[in-house]
């Protein structure tokens, strides 16, 4: 199973190639990739840069360009997939129909993999995309369990990757509107999802509050994590309670099912976290790397070390992991 | 004349509101009528028998019928039930995924995309076009401006690709593996007593300011204000929208048809109040802004 590690900045990305990343991911610094951020992500002369370190160490470098352009955004779009291609990149990853099909005819002998904003959770939609496309790779979304993962993998026509570790995205990936319902980007439209331009923090005599578009998130007791408001995994009132009635915030560790998805013939493991910085990259990668060794070397004797949940447990929201969906129970 | 539609019932009615929803319905100006569980797999008051039965009835009422499917695929299950719908060549089919879109094509069922396809510029619809695409709804979270861009560039190209506008009820924005209902109430997913029937226009979600934010409704959630598009019909005619598509609600759904009825017309609406269940209203996604927003007021 191979490891793909984000990259956010170039440090990030020569980071998890000397940590052990098979490949990279990184994104062009706009809004055709689904983590904009300001002073996050590539230009062309950086990504070609990065690309040289990675394949001289023998590590592959994906572009996501996986967000959906509309028509005054087409020529942009369009441009960042001659770029990847003018650059070297050795895979696109995308979502949007329009692109992928301009890829594959412009640029059949580069590899196009179905990005997790594709949304695709089943062996027929990825034979669309397969027949449609010729893809090579396709994202899971993170809503899968494991039994379900099982069912895509047994009949599905292409490789897959799915999410390791990272933020929890509890929503079907690229059909989730909540952003732009609050602010005026979400994840399809602009790659962002509750972006910071709209957070406000404020002391009040209640507490600390976090606000998106002046919606009201989160407000924490002395004492308590405040976490970025990423609005489903705020506190709200249903019906009299207050909870997290969507999502508490924790991040997403799949450690311990890497025999699992080992046995179901999983092609890569995805670390989430472009926006991360490059010691956290290095932490994670290292890690990683790591298991999937031992997982390689002694595979039906795979367990996790101690020191691998300590070190992944320190870098996760609220130091709280959960294998999400993959457990049908949390469900 | 634009065309009214009435979108598939998003809410978990039991199997008697149904077929009474859809007796009341069947006297109603609506041109389409789209029928089918859009939403979660553990809804089966009416099997998929039922659901043909009742187009069948509603198409002999002289209702132009669509077959909607299932938003989030994830089981062989659900892509049984999915294989009911996009293997029959009686109606035409609403795909609400890209699992609908390939058993549909495979068998050369001509097919309209629903509001959760990702259809966001003319290159997607093109690829469509050639394989069956009869229709196609603009994703909610788009607004005129790019509704009209690709109307005109369709017709650049030649296509004649009928255009269907969300134009009133709550808006669908998300849909995930977890159960927000079973969650309030600490119910596994797997064994959720289908709690759901008791909220049949779901649960408001609201900020620790009494502001209303969303509406959840099982493993969906939808919009906390009420998406209402209704002063903008003269421009959506004038764009070329084809079809208006309201969506399913218990209670005032007759009066909320008929002044549609009456604007698409050109004629005023009445004015009185709506019994309607009780949200603001919201229109910001027309108008490029946070789809929460009210523009025009």
């Amino acid at each position: 199973m191979e490891l793909v590690c984000p990259a956010g900045s170039l440090p990030a990305l020569k980071t998890a190639v000397d940590n052990g990343a098979d490949a990279v991911y990184l994104g062009f610094r706009d809004s055709t990739n689904a983590r904009q951020f300001a002073g996050l992500n590539f230009n062309d002369k950086r990504a070609a840069e990065g690309i040289e370190y990675a394949h001289a160490k023998g590590s592959r470098v994906f572009c996501a360009i996986n967000t959906y352009p509309q028509p005054d955004g087409w020529e942009q779009w369009k441009g960042a997939v001659d770029r990847a291609a003018a650059i070297g990149v050795d895979a696109i990853i995308l979502a949007d129909m329009g692109l992928l099909d301009y890829a594959a005819n412009k640029y059949p002998h580069i590899a196009r993999h179905l990005s997790v904003q594709g949304s695709a959770t089943s062996h027929e939609a990825l034979a669309f995309y397969k027949d449609n496309f010729d893809i090579r790779r396709a994202v899971l979304p993170r809503v899968l369990s494991i039994d379900q993962v099982r069912g895509v993998a047994k009949h599905s026509p292409v490789e897959l990757e799915v999410f390791a570790f990272g933020s929890l995205c509890i929503m079907a990936e690229g059909r989730c509107y909540l952003s732009s319902y609050l602010t005026d980007e979400s994840p399809n439209t602009r790659g962002a999802c509750s972006p910071a331009k709209a957070v406000r923090w404020q002391e009040t005599p209640q507490g600390l509050e976090s606000r998106l578009n002046d919606v009201l998130i989160d407000r924490y007791g002395p004492g308590e994590n405040a976490g970025y408001p990423t609005l489903c995994k705020g506190r709200f009132e249903v019906e009299g309670s207050v909870y997290h009635a969507i999502e508490e915030p924790v991040s997403l560790n799949t450690m311990d099912l890497l025999p699992e998805l080992q046995e179901l013939g999983i092609s890569a493991v995805k670390i989430e976290g472009r926006q991360r910085s490059p010691s956290y990259i290095a932490d994670v990668a290292r890690t990683w790397r790591r298991a999937l060794d031992q997982l390689g070397a002694h595979p039906g004797m795979f367990t996790v070390a101690p020191e691998w949940r300590n070190t992944l447990s320190g870098l996760s929201e609220g130091g709280l992991t959960t294998i999400g969906a993959y457990h049908r129970k949390w469900k | 004349m634009m065309k009214l539609s009435l979108g598939p019932i998003l809410w978990f009615w039991s199997k008697q509101s149904v077929i009474d929803f859809y007796a009341r319905a069947a006297e109603w100006p609506v041109d389409t009528i789209y029928l089918g569980e859009v939403v979660c797999s553990r809804r089966r008051e009416l099997k998929p028998d039922d659901w043909l039965d009742l187009a069948r009835d509603l198409k002999a009422c002289g209702k132009n019928v669509v077959l909607s499917t299932l938003t989030l695929i994830e089981s062989e299950a659900d892509l049984r039930r999915l294989r009911r719908f996009c293997e029959q060549d009686e109606f035409l089919v609403e795909a609400n995924d890209q699992s609908a879109l390939q058993v549909a094509i495979r068998n050369h069922i001509p097919f309209i995309t629903g509001p959760s396809m990702n259809i966001y510029n003319t290159a997607t619809l093109k690829i469509l076009a050639k394989q069956g695409l009869q229709g196609w709804n603009l994703p909610v979270e788009l607004g005129k401006d790019t509704l009209a861009q690709l109307i005109k560039e369709l017709d650049q190209e030649g296509l004649d690709l009928p255009a269907e506008v969300f134009s009133w009820g709550f808006l669908p924005l998300a849909w995930s593996s977890r159960c927000f209902t079973a969650r309030h109430y600490n119910l596994p997913k797997d064994n959720c007593e289908f709690r759901c029937l008791e909220h049949p226009d779901g649960m408001e979600l609201r900020s620790r300011e009494s502001q209303e934010l969303f509406r959840l409704n099982g493993i969906s959630t939808l919009s906390g204000s009420r998406y209402d598009l209704m002063r903008e019909l003269p421009d959506m005619a004038r764009m070329g929208v084809s079809t208006v598509r309201l969506s399913p609600e218990h209670q005032g759904m007759d009066e909320v048809v008929r002044r549609f009825d009456q604007v698409r017309r050109g004629e005023a609406p009445e004015t009185d109040p709506l019994a309607l269940v009780e949200a603001p209203p919201c229109n910001g996604y027309w108008y490029g802004k946070p789809g929460m927003d009210l523009v025009g007021e």
